[in-house]
This record gives structure tokens, C-alpha cells and sequence, in this order.
């Protein structure tokens, strides 16, 4: 089955700044993937249900009990930039 | 043997307790055989000199107080880089993970720390354990012992080859469709993946959330299992983690396969299977059968589309999981007008060519007209292969096949065309799709010098039976991988 990726729209959903000799390339990459793995299709598959996880687990509990928590320090000390006790991010909304 | 870099795990736990030799002779040891091999190999991509020493010596002061912390207290033993260790940097080979310390130990690393292994460094993968050659990393790949001009196989492909050369006595990897068990055939060493949540994922920095499952690396089949015991278990912090207790897979690895029931899965066998790889193992077969053991021709017809199922979902699920690299909280950020752009251009430049390629194959698979017909198909057809699998463990206790279709590969084979590179896991895939666990073990060399895996399949928690077989078919090839490397052709 041919599959046909608008793959400029893919890239902007994944947020990947991709140029547009990348963006082909991909195309065409993905597009060869993808049509092996339509394959599936092929697979009746009615009345089967979707398996998400192979050992079935709901509502996994721990004790409600204060344990320790990561250093904020150390946990900071990663970030590419930051104000003391914050990460610091470029502007996230336009000005008024 | 004359190095004690050559030693199993089994004999070097032993060596420790009668005293024979110290953790750090051992220590001495495998480092030295690491400055022989590492320039021709690149194994590792850190070693963390000053903290082994220091277990070290820890461990024994251990011993000689008479403390006894397990079968890895005062082993040097080699991680994945993409299992998290605090302070040590842990790149996942990835250019968007350069200089990350974590803030923490994962579980399984706590718990060989709390066993008193002592931790040589961080072995090369391919990029976020996403390929199967290892030659996907951001800091070049790493080469295979037996032939330096071919890989290793991947994604744990730094973690096998340093067992095999000698460069660590044990090491872990990380298996989301074959990455332990495929390097450690090309190898000739034994992988082993668990069942899935048998150990934790706390600190597995995540590829395939439904599929990824931390395993050891080893010489020996009796090594695996102690290098499981250590770090498998209940852990509160991964609510995936099975809470059950660990079962004893020990107690059966003297016993043989009389009046096991071996099943021979059909697709897995034969068609597409390089001649010499399946020769090998029918011969493992045979002897299988000359031992005892009942062999029965099994059919799991849905395995067809596994691996077509397991590349929108393992894609589907990476996308979702590398979301979080974005460059805010941790690793590279490259600027932009705004927080988006900046997201866009740190991604685009972060991740490598395989991330990227799977990354919108996932969201492609998850976008809005296309989820049901990919993604939810897959999923159905996850159903079945575990319908095919579960119908397949009435008929026989275990399930064998070839690890990998073929023998290691030459460097750059098959790195143009990533359905080729997809193909090599055909074999390993079926079990993570199942979450069931598998083992394979090194049965021979083909015609031009290389290992061959054998894999023994099991049903979920099913380790007991499948490493009874795994013992027997070790004992059966009596290959000895440590013939090779212990003479100075390593270099």
C-alpha cells in the first residue's frame, strides 16, 4: 500500500527544524517504512483487543509515605540556563 | 587461565571469597585489557576510573570483614549509557544528552551499588537504543572483537563487546526488540532479557516504554542468572514493575532436558535464516533431542507482521517518550526567537539521523486519520502474536529459534537502508511484543570465524525452565569464546 506523509506537518507536530533536503529525505525513508509496515492491515482483526502493555497492570500503589526527593541543586545544576531557583525559558507568549 | 580478565563471573566470585585474588587485581586486570582493546574497539564511551577504584577497595574491606554482599561484590561490571547514574555522565549516545549528570541513581543501579559491584563506566549504544549495530552513536561506533571490521551488533553493542573482550566480566544492557540478545550472538557471549517488568525501569532512560526491559550481559549462562538476581525485583517506582516475588532460576541449571518439550517455531526458522546460522542450530536441535528433550515443530503464524506491528509501535512510543528532550530542563538547547523555535532547533540538531527517522515515523502513526489504521491495528496485532505464543506454550515449555538471521555484519552494510537494519531483529522482536523472556546463547562459529546465537524463548516469568535449557544447550555446544581473546590477537 503507497503511504503519502505530508512530512513538513509531521516534522512541525515532532518539533524538528528540519530543512527541506531533510524533510525529503525523510519523505522517503519513512514512506519505505511505512508501506512495510502497513503490512498489519493485511491482518484481520475484528473483535481483537488493542494490547498496550503485555502484562496487564491497572492502578500500580505505593504506600502514601514522605520519601526523599531528588536535590533541587543537583537537578538544576543540568539545566542549558536558569534564575536561581527557576528554569529559565525563552519568551512563551507573544507581547500584548 | 593465566588473565583474570578471562574469568567467568562464577570463577571470579569464587577467587574473591577463597581470596585469591583481590577486587583490585581484578580491577587492574580489566583495565589493562581495556587499554589493549579500547582504541580497536570503543566499548566504552566513560570510564569512571576513580569511582571503580574506590568500590574497589570498598569491596575488599568487604571481604575482609567478612561481609558478603552478593555474587557481583568486588566485580567490575560495565552499564549501558542509557541506564542513569548520578554524577557520571550518561549521554544515551546522543548529542542532545552531552555532559548530563544525573541527579540520580536508576534502581538497577542502586541495587549493584548496594551489591557491591563496582561500576567500570558507561558502554556505547546506538543513539536512545535505537538501532542495531551500534554504529548510531553521536560518538562513533563501536567495532566487533572478533573481526574489528564489523559491528557488534546493537543497541548494547559497547556492553558485548567489552564482556567478550574482557574488557568488564559483566555488563547490562537494555532489550525494546533484541538489543541485548542481538549483540550478544554477534558477540558470542549470552544475553538475557527478562520477562518485562521483572526489573525496573526507574532510570532507564526510556525508548519503548510497553517494550524496554533491563538484562545482563555475561560469559555463562549460571552468570546471567546471578547478574539477574541482583538487580531483578519489585520496585515501588516503576508502576510497571512486577510485584510478585523473584522465582529461584538457579535450582534448575544442572537438570538437564529430559522430558522437556522443545518447540521449533516455523517462521523464525529456516526462510530468510543464513545457512550457516541455522545449521547450527539444527545441530543445537539434534543434541537437544539426544539429551532427552521432546522436540515439537510449532506454528505462531501472526509473527509474519511482527515486525511490521513493532515499527509503528516501538516508533509511536519513542516519539512520545523524547518529548521530554527539549531542551529546558537538562542537555543541549540551541536558541530561538521563541520557546517553540528554541524546542525545534535544539531537537533538530540534538537528535541523529535513526532518532529522528523514528520519531516521525511515530507521530505520523499517532496523528489525528492515521492512528487507528497504524497504531491500533499494531496493537490488535499485539494481540495476536501473544494469542500465537500463549497457544504455542501448551505444546512446549520452551520455544527456539536463531537470535539474529545472520552473523555480524560488515561496518556500514547496512546504515543506508534502515529496513535492512529492521530485518536483523526479525527473531528477537516476537518477545518484547509478548513481554515474555528470552535468552540467547553462543552455539559455534560460522565459516568465516564469527558467533552464533541460539535463542531460547519462555512464557512470562517462565526464567527457571528457560535458562535450564539455556545451561544445557551451553554445555551441549561447549564453545568457549575466551579461547580467542585470551591470547594478544585481541589487539
Amino acid at each position: 500500500m503507497p503511504v503519502d506523509i505530508d512530512i513538513a506537518k509531521v516534522a512541525r507536530l515532532a518539533r524538528l527544524a528540519l530543512d527541506d533536503e531533510e524533510l525529503e529525505r525523510y519523505r522517503q525513508q519513512c514512506e519505505v517504512v511505512l508501506e512495510h509496515a502497513a503490512r498489519v492491515q493485511a491482518l484481520p482483526t475484528d473483535g481483537v483487543p488493542p494490547t498496550s502493555h503485555p502484562l496487564p497492570r491497572t492502578n500500580a500503589f505505593r504506600d502514601d509515605v514522605v520519601t526523599e526527593c531528588l536535590d533541587r541543586e543537583e537537578v538544576l545544576s543540568q539545566a542549558p540556563e536558569r534564575d536561581g531557583d527557576y528554569f529559565l525559558v525563552p519568551r512563551i507568549l507573544d507581547e500584548a | 587461565m593465566s588473565d583474570l580478565a578471562d574469568l567467568t563471573l562464577a570463577e571470579a566470585s569464587r577467587g574473591l571469597r577463597a581470596r585469591e585474588f583481590t577486587s583490585v587485581e581484578l580491577l587492574e586486570a580489566v583495565h589493562r585489557r581495556a587499554a589493549m582493546t579500547e582504541a580497536n574497539l570503543h566499548a566504552y564511551l566513560t570510564l569512571d576510573r576513580d569511582g571503580a577504584a574506590r568500590a574497589a577497595v570498598a569491596a575488599d574491606s568487604a571481604f575482609k570483614a567478612g561481609t558478603d554482599l552478593g555474587p557481583l561484590q568486588g566485580v567490575p561490571v560495565a552499564l549501558k549509557d542509557n541506564m542513569v547514574t548520578r554524577g557520571l555522565e550518561t549521554t544515551c549516545s546522543s548529542k542532545i544528552l552531552s555532559g548530563y549528570e544525573p541527579p540520580y541513581d536508576g534502581t538497577a543501579v542502586s541495587r549493584l551499588r548496594d551489591g557491591g559491584a563496582v561500576i567500570m563506566g558507561k558502554t556505547n549504544l546506538d543513539e536512545f537504543a535505537m538501532g542495531s549495530s551500534t554504529e548510531n552513536s553521536a560518538y562513533g561506533p563501536t567495532r566487533n572483537p572478533w573481526d574489528p571490521d564489523r559491528v557488534p551488533g546493537g543497541s548494547s553493542g559497547g556492553s558485548a563487546a567489552a564482556v567478550a573482550a574482557g574488557s568488564a566480566m559483566v555488563a547490562y544492557g537494555s532489550d525494546t526488540g533484541g538489543s541485548i540478545r542481538q549483540p550478544a550472538a554477534m558477540c558470542g557471549i549470552v544475553g538475557l532479557k527478562p520477562t518485562y517488568g521483572l526489573v525496573s525501569r526507574y532510570g532507564l532512560i526510556a525508548f519503548a516504554s510497553s517494550l524496554d526491559q533491563i538484562g545482563p550481559l555475561t560469559r555463562r549462562v549460571e552468570d546471567a542468572v546471578a547478574a539477574l538476581e541482583v538487580v531483578g525485583g519489585h520496585d515501588p517506582a516503576d508502576s510497571t514493575s512486577y510485584p510478585g516475588p523473584v522465582p529461584d532460576y538457579r535450582s534448575g541449571l544442572e537438570s538437564g532436558v529430559s522430558g522437556l518439550r522443545v518447540g521449533v517455531v516455523t517462521e523464525l526458522n529456516g526462510e530468510g535464516i543464513e545457512p550457516a546460522v541455522q545449521e547450527a542450530v539444527d545441530r543445537t536441535i539434534a543434541r537437544l533431542e539426544a539429551a532427552g528433550a521432546t522436540i515439537v515443530p510449532v506454528s505462531l503464524p501472526s509473527l509474519e507482521y511482527a515486525l511490521s506491528a513493532y515499527y509503528l509501535i516501538a516508533p509511536a512510543e519513542c516519539s512520545a517518550n523524547l518529548a521530554r528532550f527539549d531542551g529546558v530542563r537538562y542537555g543541549l538547547r540551541r536558541l530561538g526567537e521563541n520557546v517553540e523555535e528554541m524546542m525545534s532547533n535544539t531537537r533538530a540538531e540534538g537528535f541523529g539521523p535513526e532518532v529522528t527517522r523514528r520519531i516521525l515515523l511515530g507521530t505520523y502513526a499517532l496523528s489525528a486519520g492515521y492512528y487507528d489504521a497504524f497504531y491500533g491495528q499494531a496493537q490488535r496485532v499485539r494481540t495476536l502474536i501473544i494469542r500465537d505464543f500463549q497457544a504455542a506454550y501448551e505444546q512446549a515449555d520452551v520455544l527456539v529459534s536463531p537470535t539474529s538471521p545472520t552473523t555480524a555484519f560488515p561496518v556500514g552494510e547496512r546504515t543506508a537502508d534502515p529496513l535492512s537494519m529492521y530485518l536483523s531483529d526479525v527473531c528477537t522482536i516476537p518477545s518484547n511484543m509478548s513481554g515474555d523472556p528470552a535468552i540467547s546463547v553462543p552455539v559455534g562459529l560460522d565459516g568465516a570465524g564469527l558467533p552464533i546465537g541460539f535463542q531460547v524463548m519462555a512464557p512470562a516469568l517462565g526464567e527457571p525452565v528457560m535458562v535450564r535449557v539455556a545451561a544445557e544447550v551451553e554445555r551441549l555446544a561447549g564453545f568457549d569464546a575466551r579461547a580467542r581473546f585470551a591470547s594478544s590477537e585481541v589487539q
